[in-house]
């Protein structure tokens, strides 16, 4: 174990026997500058762990309220630098939170790998997530990344056999994201209790922590997944927060904290 | 030495040199995999071939003609110039190759929902043709500028039977519909098979849809040597995605004699930013599971593409054309909106065949090409499909009621 930012996270939730609260914006949704002030606000009220979304023209893996928010926020002028330059400003205030990166490898790749990670830990990212990047793919940027100590997180789903497992828990390190049904992100959760079944399944074979996401849309999914599960993700819901904010002009930031309180306090109940 | 084959291509992992691959989300990942193993064990099944050799006789109308298109020969005044008549099959086009095939695979899989994206509505309609031959459900993506633009098509899939889901995501063309199919299989993974159109996609899609459709150059490898006792000097194709280009081309990879060209669509102009020419103006990248030449900004943000054609208004290409041009193996040229309709109109008056509009554009290179060749040189050109889904989008253009 090092002394990784999220490292230190998780065993001190695991010592207070909490789950982590791991909530995700997209980067420059609707502003830079409002992105900055959510994720400088979101550790006092009870996130653990901040996941950015890097906005891409074509998220295959996402359903339409972060495909819309990608929109946004590329309209806005979002860009990989950007992102990077969000974390930067992020971890002059706050050196503990962790900040994971979430999104698609194309944008990365055009960037150069080497020059993406190494911008990207000069600017405090703890975890980068890329969806469309499986194992059997990423060689090349594990070999940047082993150097740079930036965890790659990986996804297992329902469909992951034990044998995938466990080269997917090769290729892994701070945590494994666990994507709770087979679709889209902001899907509808139809068999909540399978997902424990299933989670169970993969977990005793990781010995990092399991965290889980898709489709979480409710303080009360956010807890019930929180009695078992190490880590809770909740998206899609906030995003629908900033879009509200939007169509009815009423105050994103308030909105968003509003609801980001109660999935704190529904996972630490 | 000898030089190793070009199709030995994949590998194991699905690479053509660095492009290829499979680019997936992990709940993908054991699906593809699985497919890949499937798809490898009934390519040498006796029973699935003969099955995919009668239906593609009988009910495509295999073998596709190879015509001497005698009146344009004279009238370029160079090169003898052949068509792989493949417009001649069932459903117009050569998209139906492919999806006979990748039923009788889903068929196999116990599939029963199949899914498609289209962009000219070819393939759309191929898809819903085999799987009403099957009775199988199926519903497909199309983005909702190409539901404008191929009403006839549209029509068609309505008629076999087919749920057609408007596409208004992102710029509501092929590479947005494709999004969509994709977001649909990972969200209903134990019943579906989707079948891609293109030689594109994650691995073993690229592979096996060059497979199935190199029908087209095999059947052209024997008519040829029937009717001149040698191979052709030259193959030209339109490339979109590249599936009718790949099967034309595949079978004479190892022949090095025979030149091969690519074409594809320059829409407006590559200065203009407004075509689709990801091989001559795009760089590498990334997107829809497979790694490949793509049109995109400098951030890697995809851009959108443009073509008067449907068919070929997309901002990537198969991996394989991608590995094909970086080995210098095929030369890759580009024909504009406005070549593309002035072959068009050649092609009607002088051999009385109304070409779709993508291989109105490999004939656009051809004009320009034959008539610098001598008598001795033999061309074949794949007339991959034919013009009646187009005639609304050329009248527009033409700036003609009818």
């Amino acid at each position: 174990m090092n002394n990784s930012r999220l490292n230190i996270c998780f065993s001190k939730l695991k010592k207070k026997k909490k789950s982590a609260f791991i909530a995700f914006l997209t980067a420059c949704d609707p502003s830079f500058s409002m992105s900055l002030k959510l994720i400088k606000a979101m550790p006092q009220s009870g996130v653990d762990i901040i996941e950015i979304g890097m906005p891409f023209s074509d998220p295959m893996a996402d359903g339409p309220v972060i495909q819309r928010s990608y929109i946004r926020a590329l309209k806005s002028g979002s860009s990989l630098i950007k992102t990077l330059n969000l974390v930067k400003n992020f971890r002059s205030t706050n050196n503990s939170t962790p900040v994971v990166l979430m999104g698609y490898y194309n944008p990365i790749l055009q960037m150069g790998l080497k020059k993406f990670i190494n911008k990207a830990k000069a600017s405090g990212v703890d975890g980068i997530l890329i969806v469309d990047l499986p194992p059997e793919v990423s060689d090349e940027l594990s070999l940047e990344l082993d150097a740079s100590k930036i965890d790659m997180i990986r996804l297992a789903s329902p469909t992951t056999t034990i044998e995938r497992m466990h080269s997917i828990l090769k290729a892994s390190s701070g945590f494994i994201y666990y994507v709770s049904i087979t679709g889209v992100t902001g899907s509808k959760i139809n068999k909540i209790l399978s997902i424990k079944k299933n989670y169970m399944y993969l977990k005793k074979l990781i010995n990092i922590p399991f965290v889980i996401g898709f489709g979480i849309n409710s303080p009360k999914k956010a807890h019930d997944i929180s009695r078992y599960a190490d880590g809770v993700v909740v998206g899609s819901d906030l995003i629908k927060e900033i879009e509200k904010g939007i169509e009815n002009k009423s105050n994103i930031f308030n909105n968003v904290m509003n609801l980001v309180k109660k999935y704190s306090r529904a996972i630490n109940k | 030495m000898r030089k190793s084959s070009y199709k030995n291509f994949p590998d194991k992992n699905g690479n053509f040199g660095q492009y290829g691959g499979r680019y997936v989300a992990e709940t993908l990942m054991p699906l593809i995999l699985d497919l890949e193993k499937k798809y490898l064990f009934y390519k040498k099944n006796k029973k699935f071939n003969d099955e995919f050799s009668e239906l593609s006789k009988d009910y495509i109308g295999r073998p596709s003609p190879l015509y001497y298109a005698k009146n344009l020969t004279e009238y370029l005044g160079g090169a003898k110039i052949y068509f792989k008549r493949d417009e001649l099959n069932h459903t117009g086009a050569h998209k139906i190759n492919n999806c006979l095939g990748q039923v009788l695979l889903a068929l196999r899989m116990n599939k029963k929902r199949i899914i498609a994206e289209t962009g000219a509505g070819q393939h759309g309609v191929a898809t819903a043709t085999v799987c009403a031959l099957f009775g199988l459900e199926c519903i497909v993506y199309m983005g909702k500028k190409d539901i404008e633009r191929q009403k006839p098509n549209v029509f068609k899939m309505n008629l076999l039977g087919a749920k057609i889901i408007p596409v208004e995501s992102g710029s509501a063309s092929l590479k947005d519909a494709m999004n969509e199919a994709l977001r649909d299989w990972v969200s209903n993974v134990e019943s579906t098979f989707y079948i891609i159109g293109t030689a594109a996609g994650p691995h073993p899609y690229p592979m096996m849809v060059r497979d199935f459709q190199s029908i087209i150059g095999k059947e052209l490898k024997n008519q040829i040597i029937k009717k001149e006792n040698r191979l052709p000097d030259s193959l030209v194709a339109c490339i979109g995605g590249g599936s009718n280009s790949l099967g034309l081309f595949y079978n004479f990879l190892d022949d090095e004699k025979v030149n091969l060209y690519g074409v594809e669509a320059g829409g407006k102009g590559i200065k203009t930013g407004q075509h689709a020419a990801s091989l001559s103006a795009g760089k590498p990248g990334v997107l829809h599971g497979n790694k490949t030449y793509l049109i995109q900004d400098s951030a890697g943000q995809i851009k959108e593409a443009h073509s008067i054609s449907a068919g070929l208004d997309y901002p990537g290409i198969g991996p394989e054309h991608s590995w094909l041009k970086d080995t210098g193996r095929v030369k890759y040229v580009y024909a504009s909106d406005k070549d593309a309709i002035k072959a068009f109109k050649i092609c009607c008056k002088l051999e009385g065949i109304i070409p779709a509009l993508e291989p109105a554009h490999a004939l656009s290179f051809v004009l320009k090409f034959a008539s610098k060749q001598n008598k001795k040189h033999i061309l074949v050109m794949n007339m991959c499909g034919r013009g009646d889904k187009d005639l609304d989008s050329i009248a527009k253009y033409l700036n003609i009621k009818i």
